[in-house]
Parts: structure tokens; C-alpha cells; sequence
């Protein structure tokens, strides 16, 4: 315990003495959320709108004006001829059209389900599938405005009623779905490089030698190294949240004690990750490189983080199930967006927590193999 | 006679099929100052390494401050310091952090930390250079403090790998006086070096070539062999000229080359100096001087390690 404590102390010395170091750990991440929490926006913004209005109504003028006071669309043309609308959409001159059926406002008045189009430029699939989801959410917006059972109907003229209710996120705001995937991605990096770095840089200076040559037991030496990096890199995390709070609107809908759990059980997980890393690698640079060639390329393309799992081939999702992030960011969700209880995502810190063991076990393996 | 403070019968270290220490075997007195000579790989770290329970051996025993390193290489590291050419100190961290570091390391505290942080201040000449960062530390004194902070435990035996590389004369010098000093207190010094002057304080030394031990005894027993054997020191402008002119007499045995000086090893010690004038004068090649001198230990050294090339 002793010594462990004289490792720890003389750690945290070398980290605070280090300001290069402890910026990179403390407030790199949070400018990183900026950046990326401004670049990586999904939202659709001006989108080419056209309208065919066969009704004239008030109520069916206040429907276009929710569409275009939504933000998201731009009222480009009108008319009441479908064909020249048909047109506009090959000319990619406009990418939806909303088309209102006559008697719209008198069966609103009269209470009476009424139907409303979009047709949408299917070219772009992912676009597509935003254009109408935004759509769904103003045409449910209106009719709980209205009170009025107002739907969209589909390209056939079903008589098919959608209620679409967005939970959790009701304006489909992209930042707030990719900040718990930013969280997992940037306190991934952090814990893996700082960890790693931090022991290959006493092999390279020879400290660790010397250190070798004492009484030193390697469990005392390994968790007196990692544990002031652990409360930093959690320190990190705790700090991206609040900024997010503070700039991105980020809800906190659950319980902060299950949310600190999370965190710390994928920082063990990832500072046992580096700790492998630093058995393998004998210089800093190579170190630096496996690490995040280990932690950033997953955790950014198969956690789900930017790239939904389910639209992934077979095979990669069954891969994506190493990957700790992948759990880390569904409780993450789960904990700020839903407020989710433990019952319902227990799995994933089972997942957490296997994968901490394993890469620890190995880890200490690899470690007790090389320090003898 | 006490038993020996390192004990080391046929030790063996492989590498796969490179065998870097070859049924080395030698024991080291207590209190004693131990010279390991040897060039770049011959094995002297591998030794130290095994002898510090760091590596275990692949046969053979070594016995440090009576405990076998194979059984218990734990017990062997608290017993010893260890200090090498790399002076392992963490730069970030000012004198005192490390020492205070070294000694949470060891288990000291209380009284007995702040009685040993006194002793390696004024070892390393550092007080009042306590707050000061070990990187801005020049050679000399990062040199002393690294040696303080191994000893910090007041261990019996004491490993220098190396200790005094990179680092200026005079302080080398004042490092020699401190390890003179550590022995005549009564710890054990097995320290290796390429510095062959260095080797001069030792009281005994053991020259290590191919992994093999090639030779050991105190500076005069190592000399001896040149009792029979006088060398002749030339010096000269043409050392290659005179080198090739005295290897061509009988009387000579060997030549070898110091700096701007030929060295020539008689055959017998019956064997006329005269020779070496008579050989020079015939090829007529002029020289500053013709002496006979002492051997040194480089002389010592170049011997042995020739014969040992020899057999091999």
C-alpha cells in the first residue's frame, strides 16, 4: 500500500508538473466536443420545398407555414399542376413536395382523419429518410396543435394514418444522439494513449528498470501508475458532459451514480487496453500509434457512434461486439437521454465489465511475463 | 572468513542459442570493491542482471547476501541497490520528489526517510538544491543522486552498471571517492566499467570476454603476468613503421598500439631492451623515446583478452 501510494504520488507529481499533458487530458476532449458537436451535424437544414395547395384554406395555409417555420424546409414553388411538381423534383429543384388534398380545412373543422402527401426525392436514401421524419414530426406537431386527426398518407393514397411521436429527442436533433458516442470516443483515446504512453516512456527512460531492481511489486507499481490517470480521464469525461450540458442543450435524465458507473467501467476497461499496448510496445512512438490506431478507428466506425450497427453487413456487426464503445454509448443514451434504469441496459455493463476483466487479465499476463 | 557477499558458481545465461554468460564462476568478499572489465557485450550486464534477480539464470547458482537469486530474486532486491549508466531518475520530479519517491519504493518513513534524505543530500552535494528538477541537474550530480537514491536502504551489496558514463573526470574522480568511501564502511561494490583507469580502484578484478570470466586477481596479480615479459614503450611519429620492424625480431613477442606510443612485449625476462634500439636503428627509423615500463591494466587487458581469442 505504501508504495503504491509513493507510485501514485509521484505520478500525479509528473502529470501536474506536465501541463502538456494534463491539457491533453483535462481540456482537449471538451474542445474536441466543440468541434466536432458543431462539424458533425446530420441535421438536414434548407430543404426545397414545394406545394401543392388544393385546398386554400387558413387551416391548410398554417400547415405550410409550419413546414417552413420549422426551420428545416424552404417554400421554392407552388402550383397546383402535379406534373410540373413531378418535373421540379427530376431538375433537382426541389427535393419534397407536400401535397394538401381539397376540403383539408373543413374536415379539420369538422374533426373528420384527413390525409396530407409528401412526396420526396428518393435519391439519396438517408436524406430521404430525414426529409420525411422531420415531416411526420411537423404534420404531428400541427395536429396536436389542431387537435385534429391529421396524417400523412402514403405514395398510394393508403387510407394510412401515421402518428409518429419522437421520444427523447423530439426535434431529431443530431448532437444530442452523437454526444454520448463523443464521450465514449474521446474518453476511449484518452484513457488508451495516456496509459500507454505513461508506462513505455519509463521503459525508454530506464525508470522503470530501476524501479525493476526494487522490492517494487508490479501490482503496486502498475495501479499506483493507472489510478491518478483513471480520475483524470473520468475528470475528462464529467467535463465533456457538462459542456454539452451547457452549449448542446444535453439532458440529464438519469441517475448520475449509474452514469459515473458506466464511465468508470469503460475507463478500466480502456486503461487496461493501453496497459496491454504498453507490454508490447517498446518506444513511445510505437506506442502512440497502436493506441490509436486501437481505440480511435473502432470506436469511431464500429461503436455505432456515427454508423448505425443494424445498417452494418453481418459480419461487421458480429466484430462490432468487441468493441467496448459499442455498450458504453447505448448506456450512455440510455442514462442522459431516456433516464433509463439499470434493468434495462444491464447488459451492456455486463459487456463493459467482460471486457475490462479480459483486457486486465491479459494485460497482467503479459505484464507479470515481462516484469519477471 | 565470512562467507562471501555474492557467491556465483557456473552461471549460465542463453538467448535462444547465443549464449551471453558461460559457466562464469567468482565470489566477492564483503566490503569488497569489485571491478567487471569487458568490452561492449561481453556479458557483464547479463551477469548483473542475473545476480539482481532481474533475469534467472540458465544454470548454475549465485548466492547475493546469502540468498539464491533463482529461489527468492524478491529478497535479493531488497537486499541490494542498483544503479546504472542511464542514472534513472525521474526528470520531471525535483531532487527531493525522488528521493522521496525511491524511498516510499523501499518502504522507508518517518525518522528513518528523513535521516537517509540528509545522508544523500550531502552524498550528492545537494543541499540547498532540494526543489531544483533532476533534469536540470548537471552529469555530475544526477551521477551522485542516482547512486544516493540506490542506496537509499542502506543495502549491503551495491551494483554500479556502468556507473560513470557520459559524466567529466573530476567527477568521476569525486564518484570514486564515494564508492571508497561505501566500502570502508563495509558495503559490498561489484561495478563494471570500460574506463580501464577506473579499474585501477578496485581491489580485485575480473575481466569478462565472450561471456567467459578470462581473468581475475588484484591489480598486481593481474600485472603478473608480465613478470616474465618486459614491455618496451616507443614512441614515435610512425607507429604502424615501428610496429611492423619490431614484429619482424624473435625476441618480440607482440606489439600493440597506445595512442602515439608502440608497446612491444619481450620474450623471457632475460630478453637485452637493447633489442628494440637494434631493430629500430636497422630500419632506421627515427623516435622520440625508447623506455621500459610498467604494465598497465590496458596492457593487462589487451593480453588477456588476445589469449582468450587465441583458444577460442
Amino acid at each position: 500500500m505504501r508504495a503504491l501510494a509513493a507510485v501514485a504520488r509521484k505520478e500525479l507529481r509528473q502529470i501536474l508538473r506536465d501541463r502538456l499533458t494534463l491539457m491533453i487530458l483535462l481540456f482537449i476532449p471538451a474542445l474536441f466536443l466543440l468541434l466536432y458537436g458543431y462539424a458533425l451535424n446530420f441535421d438536414i437544414r434548407n430543404i426545397r420545398l414545394a406545394v401543392q395547395d388544393q385546398d386554400g384554406s387558413s387551416r391548410s395555409r398554417a400547415l405550410v407555414s409550419s413546414f417552413v417555420n420549422s426551420g428545416y424546409f424552404d417554400l421554392v414553388a407552388s402550383g397546383h399542376d402535379p406534373a410540373a411538381h413531378a418535373r421540379r423534383i427530376d431538375a433537382n429543384d426541389v427535393r419534397a413536395v407536400l401535397v394538401i388534398p381539397d376540403g383539408f380545412g373543413r374536415r379539420i373543422e369538422t374533426r373528420r382523419p384527413v390525409r396530407v402527401q409528401v412526396v420526396i426525392d428518393g435519391d439519396n436514401a438517408n436524406t430521404a429518410t430525414t426529409v420525411s421524419a422531420y415531416a411526420q414530426a411537423i404534420v404531428a406537431d400541427f395536429a396536436a396543435r389542431e387537435a385534429a386527426p391529421v396524417g400523412i398518407a402514403g405514395p398510394a393514397g393508403a387510407p394510412l394514418v401515421l402518428e409518429p411521436r419522437i421520444w427523447y429527442n423530439p426535434q431529431l436533433r443530431s448532437t444530442l444522439f452523437l454526444v454520448p458516442g463523443l464521450i465514449a470516443y474521446i474518453a476511449m483515446i484518452t484513457a488508451v494513449i495516456s496509459t500507454a504512453l505513461s508506462i513505455v516512456r519509463e521503459k525508454e527512460r530506464g525508470t522503470m528498470e530501476q524501479v525493476r531492481m526494487s522490492p517494487l511489486d508490479p501490482v503496486s507499481y502498475v495501479l499506483g501508475k493507472t489510478l491518478p490517470y483513471l480520475a483524470l480521464s473520468f475528470a475528462s469525461a464529467l467535463i465533456i458532459i457538462l459542456v454539452a450540458m451547457a452549449l448542446f442543450d444535453l439532458p440529464m435524465r438519469g441517475s448520475w451514480l449509474l452514469l459515473s458507473l458506466a464511465i468508470g467501467l469503460f475507463l478500466v476497461g480502456a486503461q487496461a487496453q493501453g496497459l496491454l499496448i504498453s507490454t508490447v510496445a517498446e518506444t513511445q512512438q510505437v506506442a502512440f500509434q497502436l493506441a490509436l490506431l486501437s481505440s480511435f478507428l473502432p470506436t469511431f466506425i464500429l461503436s455505432g457512434f456515427i454508423f448505425p450497427i443494424s445498417s452494418m453487413p453481418a459480419v461487421v456487426q458480429a466484430i462490432t461486439h468487441i468493441v467496448p464503445a459499442r455498450y458504453f454509448i447505448v448506456a450512455l443514451r440510455a442514462i442522459i437521454l431516456k433516464g433509463a434504469d439499470l434493468v434495462t441496459f444491464w447488459q451492456d455493463f455486463l459487456a463493459l465489465g467482460i471486457f475490462a476483466v479480459i483486457a486486465l487479465g491479459l494485460a497482467s499476463l503479459r505484464l507479470s511475463r515481462e516484469w519477471a | 572468513m565470512s562467507a562471501p557477499a555474492i557467491d556465483v558458481r557456473g552461471l549460465v545465461r542463453k538467448f535462444g542459442a547465443f549464449t551471453a554468460v558461460d559457466d562464469v564462476t567468482f565470489a566477492v568478499r564483503a566490503g569488497e570493491v569489485f571491478g567487471f572489465l569487458g568490452a561492449n557485450g561481453a556479458g557483464k550486464s547479463t551477469t548483473i542482471r542475473m545476480l539482481c534477480g532481474l533475469l534467472k539464470p540458465t544454470a548454475g547458482t549465485a548466492v547475493v547476501g546469502g540468498i539464491d537469486v533463482s529461489v527468492d530474486p524478491e529478497g535479493v532486491k531488497r537486499r541490494i541497490g542498483y544503479m546504472s549508466q542511464r542514472f534513472s531518475l525521474y526528470e520531471q520530479l525535483t531532487v527531493d520528489e525522488n528521493i522521496r519517491f525511491f524511498g516510499g519504493v523501499y518502504g522507508l518513513r518517518g525518522e528513518r526517510l528523513e535521516a537517509r534524505r540528509r545522508f544523500v543530500l550531502d552524498l550528492a552535494d545537494l543541499r540547498g538544491r532540494e526543489s531544483m528538477l533532476a533534469r536540470a541537474l548537471p552529469g555530475g550530480w544526477r551521477q551522485r543522486l542516482a547512486l544516493g537514491c540506490a542506496i537509499l536502504h542502506e543495502p549491503s551489496i551495491v551494483f554500479l552498471d556502468e556507473p560513470t558514463g557520459g559524466v567529466d573526470p573530476l567527477s568521476r574522480r569525486r564518484f570514486w571517492d564515494l564508492i571508497g568511501d561505501l566500502s570502508r564502511r563495509g558495503t559490498t561494490v561489484l561495478v563494471t566499467t570500460h574506463y580501464l583507469d577506473e579499474a585501477e580502484h578496485c581491489h580485485r578484478i575480473a575481466i569478462m570476454h565472450a561471456g567467459r570470466l578470462a581473468a581475475l586477481g588484484t591489480n598486481a596479480e593481474l600485472k603478473g603476468v608480465f613478470a616474465s615479459r618486459p614491455i618496451i614503450e616507443v614512441q614515435t611519429d610512425n607507429p604502424v613503421a615501428v610496429m611492423d620492424a619490431l614484429d619482424a625480431r624473435p625476441e618480440v613477442e607482440k606489439t600493440s598500439i597506445f595512442g602515439t606510443a608502440v608497446h612491444a612485449v619481450l620474450r623471457g625476462a632475460a630478453t637485452d631492451p637493447s633489442v628494440v634500439t637494434d631493430a629500430l636503428a636497422r630500419a632506421s627509423l627515427q623516435v622520440r623515446s625508447v623506455t621500459r615500463v610498467a604494465p598497465s591494466l590496458e596492457d593487462v587487458f589487451l593480453d588477456v583478452v588476445e589469449r582468450q581469442a587465441e583458444v577460442a
